[in-house]
């Protein structure tokens, strides 16, 4: 198990994460992710491969995986 | 064979541009932080990351060629080290140049996970650079030069980044008032 976690003194708020991650992460009015479970956001198995693409994606490198 | 050779090397040389280019264009149209129309965000960064990438292994394609080409007279310096070259050192010095300079982006965007994302941003500002550059050498540089369909292309290619600029930058007007 994964957690998905976001660093929000980088983060601009592009929303890239949240449109690879429906699943896990909503947008805030200004774009700014949030996560549906508040916190860091635990990341089941199925998703991995897509939470990595965002970590990978993000314009910013806000986003970290760290394993549990 | 070496009209193959020939050939390849100016095609490769066209096509890396146009991909370059939409690189470019897409990546000064995603910083206005804005989607571009209905366009996924994590998609207009795919295809900037994609072409940019092919642009590249197309350059490889194109330099690669010519130093093979017997006619091009390619030296093995002038594709690192710019404005050596014996036939139009300057147009040539300009790839080169181009070369180099789009070799540094493109390592640090592979590695940006490594190199962290001030690193990466410093460098990526080459990009700006890198892109004129290759745009002046296409059109200075050897037999296409200046032809109808080469210059039409060019004129395209540069339409489409300063598109791209006049729209982040009323963007970003807007924003700000
Ligand atoms: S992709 Fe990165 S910068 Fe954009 S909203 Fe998500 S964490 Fe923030």
């Amino acid at each position: 198990m994964t957690t998905l976690h976001i660093d929000w003194t980088a983060c601009h708020g592009r929303g890239l994460c949240a449109e690879l991650l429906p699943e896990l992460l909503a947008t805030d009015p200004w774009g700014y992710p949030i996560a549906r479970t508040g916190g860091d956001v635990d990341v089941p198995a199925e998703l991995h491969a897509d939470a990595v693409t965002a970590t990978k994606f993000c314009p910013r490198l806000a986003l970290r995986l760290r394993a549990r | 064979m070496t009209d193959a050779l020939w050939y390849l090397g100016r095609g490769t040389g066209v096509m890396a541009l146009v991909l370059l280019t939409i690189s470019v264009a897409l990546g000064v149209a995603a910083r206005s932080g804005e989607p571009l129309g209905p366009l996924p965000r994590f998609a207009v960064t795919a295809v900037h990351r994609n072409s940019g990438l092919i642009a590249s292994v197309l350059l490889v394609g194109h330099v690669v060629t010519l130093l093979l080409d017997p006619y091009a007279q390619l030296k093995l310096i002038d594709v690192l080290v710019p404005f050596l070259g014996t036939a139009e050192p300057f147009w040539l010095g300009l790839g080169t140049l181009g070369l180099d300079l789009l070799l540094a982006v493109v390592v640090t965007s592979l590695l940006r996970m490594r190199v962290g994302v001030r690193g990466w941003r410093a460098v990526h500002w080459v990009s700006y650079a890198a892109w004129p550059v290759s745009l002046l050498h296409t059109l200075g540089m050897g037999t296409d030069a200046a032809t109808p369909w080469l210059l039409a292309l060019s004129v395209l290619c540069f339409v489409a980044v300063a598109a791209a600029a006049v729209y982040r930058l009323t963007l970003r007007a807007e924003v700000s008032r």
